[in-house]
């Protein structure tokens, strides 16, 4: 598939069945953006367990933080990627390798992330993928949240709005 | 929606307003407050640190004034908008987060006379400097552009009138430069013109006139394409940097390419103050609905009333980019196929005091410093709101001594015409005397 735009149908259905996210590259620092994102998604829901080798088996927003996704005892459905485009390869191709026994079924590259080579074996290998894309955001835009900010949610309904999960 | 790309009039009437989700109020509620509950201590450390998405105080956003916005950047085809007290306060909003004292803005010597004063006067209190360029000449435009320039700014079309910007050719101009193009679209408003569409990265407005359409709210609003890399150099540290105002966030890094329309609420509205109140933005709400209906009237009329005009003995010259005789016809063409617009000048034979005899013999059209009203309006620019500019500033500006300004309405066509006619007849019968 292409990457250029994705399909908010597409977005609605990966963010409806994770239940759990493992997030490369959160941060301890509360103002760095992996770190708004894990308390966000916490919010709304979503076990988001923390993947970080400088923080490893330390606490981070009610979860203990492990070195790699091969150390996460639990599965996972979503690996959200916050490390830069050309690291994401080798994180892809970790959750390859992981994808039946973690039971993993998208990647998905954070805003400024793009690896198109990366992207092309993980849907070789029957992965969804997302890339440049905050899931944060899209949660929040596709339930009408981004819009209390002034966004343009490209949303058209006459159906009363849902609040966020 | 089983279509991706709604029409311009279906987004007037839908965008940003999905029914209430608690009542199902179809209308869009005026939510009257200043700020709202938090759930606990975690909720509110969460809001204030734009870790979730929420309202806090009404000065940075109010759920009625959020409407407004989504619904304005779903008609300029933009990310993201943020809603003012005033155009002016919107044009202060669009170049705060791109400016540092010693920085400087190029503009348009056409600029309405009001958008003059405050970059030249005002905002040079603030260390800005603007360089006024032609901006038909757009040689004299690139050579402008130097280190210290942080924008270009532009009206898409001009008040008060007649002059349409080659927006392309600007916008390759600040593509080039690695800077923003700033349009201020109030005068032909999105359904005549999407400056964002021919590269724009910011669109400024004044809601009070066409948005809101029948002179009743001050209004103004910022419009992000999404579409500027504020990491492409070094000129943008208060968005692609550690933001001092806001504990070192990078709004870049943080929320990409909402990094704009967040800062612009997190710390422009915060800091300068100018929120728009809910009221006004809920009047501005019912304006929009019927914006393409009222603009097609606005154009068409005063198409009209500048051919009369222009057949009239006692008028020197008309200046409407929609006649034949505008050399801006072919930029029309382009930018505004569906019309030039409702506000336009005419010269007055017999200079000054014929202009301001011709404003005071009319009967129905309303003498009052505002445009885009439903009603037909008009000024005698020179004695009135180009008053403040230099004689040379004032014919720069398109509002020299014999200049009239009308804002036609979307009354009976006949009606405005005969007003007019009379009004020019008294003019002559009284410089006779």
């Amino acid at each position: 598939m292409t990457h250029a735009t994705y399909a908010d149908s597409y977005l609605r259905r990966i963010l409806k069945e994770t239940k759990t996210i493992a997030m490369v590259g959160a941060s301890a620092n509360w103002n760095r953006p992996s770190h708004f994102a894990m308390k966000y998604l916490q919010t709304k829901g979503y076990r988001v367990i923390p993947v970080n080798p400088g923080q490893a088996g330390k606490p981070l927003l009610n979860e203990i933080c492990y070195a790699h996704l091969s150390d996460i005892p639990e599965r996972f459905d979503l690996v959200d990627i916050f490390r830069n485009s050309e690291a994401a390869g080798a994180i892809v191709d970790e959750a390859i390798a992981l994808k039946e026994t973690k039971g993993i079924r998208t990647i998905w590259m954070q805003l400024g992330v793009r690896n198109e080579a990366a992207a092309a074996r993980a849907e070789a290998a029957g992965l969804q993928v997302v890339m440049d894309r905050c899931p944060k955001i899209e949660f929040g835009r596709l339930n009408a949240e981004l819009s209390w900010g002034g966004f343009n949610s490209g949303i058209i309904s006459s159906k009363r709005r849902k609040l966020g999960a | 929606m089983s279509s991706d790309t709604p029409g311009f009039e279906t987004l007037q009437l839908h965008a940003g307003t999905q029914p209430d989700p608690v009542t199902g109020a179809r209308q869009t509620p005026i939510y009257q407050t200043t700020s709202y509950v938090f759930e606990d201590a975690d909720h509110a450390a969460s809001l204030f640190n734009l870790q979730t998405f929420g309202f806090i105080y009404s000065r940075l956003t109010n759920p009625t004034v959020s409407a407004l916005e989504e619904r304005l950047a779903a008609l300029e085809g933009g990310k993201g908008g943020t809603a003012c007290a005033s155009g002016h306060s919107a044009q202060l909003l669009a170049l705060f987060p791109l400016m540092e004292a010693g920085d400087e803005v190029i503009a348009s010597t056409r600029l309405y006379g009001g958008s003059i004063t405050q970059l030249s006067k005002s905002f040079r209190k603030f260390g800005w400097t603007v360089r006024f360029v032609d901006f038909d000449d757009h040689d004299a435009v690139r050579a402008a552009v130097g280190p210290k320039s942080k924008a270009i700014f532009c009206e898409a079309l001009a008040n008060p009138g007649g002059v349409v910007t080659d927006l392309e050719a600007i916008a390759a101009i600040a593509e080039d430069a690695g800077i923003p193009l700033i349009v201020d679209n109030t005068m032909a408003t999105p359904y005549l013109c999407r400056p964002i569409d021919y590269g724009a990265t910011l669109v400024v407005h004044s809601t009070t006139k066409f948005l809101t359409g029948n002179g009743t709210a001050m209004g103004g609003a910022v419009i992000d394409s999404g579409r500027f890399d504020w990491a492409r150099n070094d000129k943008f540290p208060s968005l692609a940097g550690p933001e001092e105002a806001y504990h070192g966030l990078n709004f870049l890094e943080t929320f990409g390419d909402l990094a704009f329309t967040m800062h612009s609420h997190a710390v422009g509205l915060r800091d300068l103050g100018p929120c728009q109140s809910p009221m006004n933005a809920w009047l501005t709400l019912l304006g929009t609905e019927t914006l393409s209906l009222r603009m097609d009237r606005h154009c068409a009329n005063a198409l009209a009333v500048a051919e009369f005009l222009e057949a009239h003995p006692q008028v020197e010259w008309v200046s409407y980019a929609g006649l034949g005789s505008s050399p801006y016809k072919q930029l029309t063409d382009k930018y505004l196929p569906r019309g030039a617009g409702a506000v336009f000048t005419f010269g007055v034979k017999g200079g000054y005091e014929a202009g301001r005899a011709v404003v005071e013999n009319c009967e129905m059209l309303s003498h009052l410093a505002n445009i885009g009203d439903t009603r037909s309006l008009i000024i005698h620019p020179a004695s009135t709101t180009h008053r403040q500019l230099t004689p040379e500033q004032q014919t720069a500006a398109g509002a020299g001594p014999e200049v009239v300004r009308l804002s036609i309405g979307i009354e009976t066509l006949d009606d405005i015409v005969a007003d007019l006619d009379q009004a020019l007849t008294q003019a002559e019968r009284k410089a006779a005397e």
